[in-house]
């Protein structure tokens, strides 16, 4: 809301004003809410762009894998609700890149970081949706996980995100719900459905558990984030939340995990999980996942073709009022 | 009244319905084809639109359109009286059977095709229906009623569009107009009645589709005179889609949308 | 990529008459026409809006948070413009 007022802020590497950065920091222990004008180390205002356009390019591209399947979704109902789960996570990633715009960032240059493939998104985008399954277990999975990450962040220290997550999840309520709704009718279905929903689990067990980053120890960003309440707990808490929400689902549904190593621990009342390859990840986070290449380049693609029409549009705001007034 | 349908030429994996076609089974399966073909082809855009509010905007007008298309099929299913659901009147009908206009089948072409192609179809569609409201059939009067506000909102963003590349650039409005020579002979069919669409419209039940050639010429007119287009000349005014002979195009897009229906027959999804 | 920009809107949504407008977030439109098309299909998708305001963010003049003692401290301790300052017996009633 206030990008322009922003233009000023402290170029980075500007000294920081010790009592300033100490006064912020008594603020956000208080939990009280940053908001845009106010006073911000820039580390802060890094973070929290770093973050927040990396979240909406994980909607905007995220929109790829799942839309794949929009035209060949089986029955109406099932189109529709695809479609509608899709044009959520392209609002979604309109909020958020509004919410990063606040700190001072234009949202074309947070696209062209994109573009350029010098910002990162979610890897889960990165594989592949080859079966209708992979759409059920993307709204299971995929979304289930993201909430897990998401709830947090409505109370995030950062009161634009904040609130841009706060509609997200309430909007995003429908989606994990619908893609276990997908899961169930297939297993419940014929057994080539059932064998769909199974081979689409194997195939996005493992990446999901990846979603939410490398394990604690190795995190790079995760101490001062906790200290500045943008986050509220570690990797390996969420992705044990996940866990210990999802295996009863799996069971459910009458699916398996595909990890042998999967054993619920009594003691402690967790569900355990195999070693996680983090090679993987790592592999995929560099940019060689299945489908780097090609969610990029349909990324670009978009918006190389749709230049003409965005300097259609401008060109016809600039023209005098006296043209467009004959038009009304 | 041929009554039979033509039988599945070409079927693909699960075989396609047979149907009794009555005049008005056939005449709510043309208004929901047209919805449903053009919902589908405005849905292809889903991750590629060329600004990213407009990602929401393209995909509240399919949204809208496949709602239309279920409220009609739903319909159908219920004056056929044969246990015919939406998925079946979508999903196993061949190419043949269906019954939309030439036009909603074209393909999205760039920006300014889709949005042309949309124009023209809501500025016949959004009176349309407005005039269906007042149709002696209850239920399509109240589908009617629902359609006319959505129809009247897409006219009003595809009009938007239509003048705004009209009028943006020299290459926008290049390219409205290229798209403005290849739609516009599909035009013509919106207004031509089939044999049995014509006795429902004299008993009242629907609406003559000619009649409403007045209030779509104002509007072309209106917008095109904004968007400084020109209505073509030329005498090529192609037909045929509300009798089942298609452009290529139908059948790629069904092989595309029916495919995984086709491909369980009898599953649930 | 500054050839790409187009102008910043702020969106009121007014949920049902009798309520105020309120801001619901912004977004990125060429003109008037098209920043009040993207709010409705951008923050009205689950019939949250009887009405739309959309506002060019230039347009909005904001308060400075450094100047937010100085604005807004003062009427603290004003604390006679609130109606539990005075006392008024129980006897005469609800006021």
């Amino acid at each position: 809301m206030y990008t322009q007022a922003l233009n000023t802020a402290e170029a980075p590497g500007a000294p920081v004003d010790a009592a300033a950065a100490a006064r912020f920091q008594a603020r956000i222990d208080a939990e009280q809410r940053i908001e845009p004008r106010d006073f911000m180390p820039e580390a802060y205002r890094r973070t929290l762009i770093r973050q927040i356009s990396q979240h909406a390019h994980s909607e905007i591209v995220g929109m790829l894998p799942e839309g794949n399947w929009i035209t060949r979704a089986p029955s109406l109902r099932r189109k529709a609700a695809l479609l509608a789960k899709v044009q959520d996570e392209g609002g979604h990633g309109l909020y958020l890149y509004a919410a990063a715009e606040t700190l001072g960032v234009a949202r074309e240059a947070l696209v062209d970081q994109l573009l350029a493939g010098v910002a990162k998104y979610s890897s889960i985008f990165n594989y592949p949706t080859l079966t209708w399954a992979d759409i059920g277990a993307i709204g299971w999975l995929v979304d289930g996980a993201a909430i897990m990450n998401q709830i947090p962040l409505c109370r995030c220290s950062y009161g634009p995100y904040a609130r841009a997550m706060i509609r997200i999840c309430k909007e995003e309520s429908f989606h994990q719900r619908q893609g276990f709704e997908i899961m169930l009718t297939l297993c419940r279905g014929t057994p080539a459905q059932k064998a769909m929903a199974q081979d689409a689990l194997d195939r996005w067990w493992w990446p999901v558990l990846m979603m939410f980053g490398p394990p604690d120890a190795q995190s790079q960003h995760s101490q001062t984030s906790t200290r500045w309440k943008i986050k509220r707990f570690s990797n390996d808490e969420l992705r044990q939340k996940f866990l210990d929400a999802t295996v009863p689902q799996a069971r459910f549904l009458g699916l398996t995990p595909p990890d042998p190593a999967l054993a619920f621990d009594a003691e402690t009342g967790h569900w355990r999980a195999g070693p996680i390859d983090w090679a993987e990840f790592e592999a995929v986070l560099a940019g060689n996942g299945p489908c780097n290449r090609e969610r990029l380049e349909a990324r670009r693609r978009a918006h190389e073709d749709g230049a003409w029409v965005r300097d259609a549009a401008r060109a016809h705001a600039e023209k005098p009022r006296a043209t467009k007034a004959q038009a009304a | 009244m041929s009554g039979i349908c033509e039988p599945a030429m070409g079927a693909m994996v699960g075989s396609a319905l047979t149907l009794v076609e009555t005049p008005l089974l056939r005449a709510l399966l043309a208004r929901a084809d047209d919805a449903l073909i053009l919902g589908h082809r405005l849905s292809e855009w889903t991750g590629h639109a060329p600004i990213l509010e407009e990602e929401l905007a393209l995909a509240n007008l399919a949204l809208d359109l496949i709602g239309q298309a279920r409220l009609l099929y739903e319909y159908a299913g219920a004056i056929e009286g044969a246990g015919h659901g939406e998925d079946d009147f979508a999903y196993f009908r061949d190419p043949p059977q269906f019954r939309n206009l030439l036009l909603v089948e074209q393909p999205n072409g760039d920006f300014a095709a889709t949005m042309l192609r949309h124009f023209l179809y809501a500025a016949f569609a959004d009176p349309y229906w407005r005039a269906m409201t007042a149709a002696g059939d209850a239920t399509l009067a109240a589908i009617a009623a629902k359609a006319e506000k959505e129809m009247a909102y897409h006219l009003r963003h595809a009009a938007a569009w239509v003048i705004r590349l009209g009028d943006g650039t020299a290459e926008s409005h290049r390219r409205l107009a290229a798209a403005l020579d290849a739609l516009w002979p599909f035009t013509g069919e919106m207004f031509t009645a089939e044999a049995g669409e014509a006795a429902l419209a004299e008993a009242g039940a629907v609406i003559d589709p000619a009649t409403l050639r007045p209030l779509w010429d104002a509007t072309i007119d209106r917008v095109f005179a904004a968007a400084n287009l020109a209505r073509p000349s030329g005498e090529w005014a192609p037909s045929g889609g509300r009798a089942g002979r298609h452009s290529e195009h139908l059948g790629h897009l069904l092989a595309t949308m029916q495919h995984l229906a086709r491909s369980h027959p009898g599953a649930t999804w | 990529m500054s050839a790409d920009l187009s102008p910043l809107w702020e969106v009121f949504i007014r949920s049902r008459n009798g309520l105020a407008h309120r801001h619901a977030g912004s977004l990125h439109a060429t003109d008037a026409e098209m920043a009040l098309a993207a709010a409705r299909d951008l923050f009205t998708r689950r019939g949250e809006a009887a009405s739309l305001w959309v506002v060019p963010a230039a347009a909005i003049i904001a308060s400075d948070p450094a100047e937010a003692g100085m604005l807004f401290e003062p009427t603290g301790s004003k604390i006679y413009r609130h109606p539990t300052f005075y006392e008024v017996p129980e006897d005469v009633g609800h006021m």
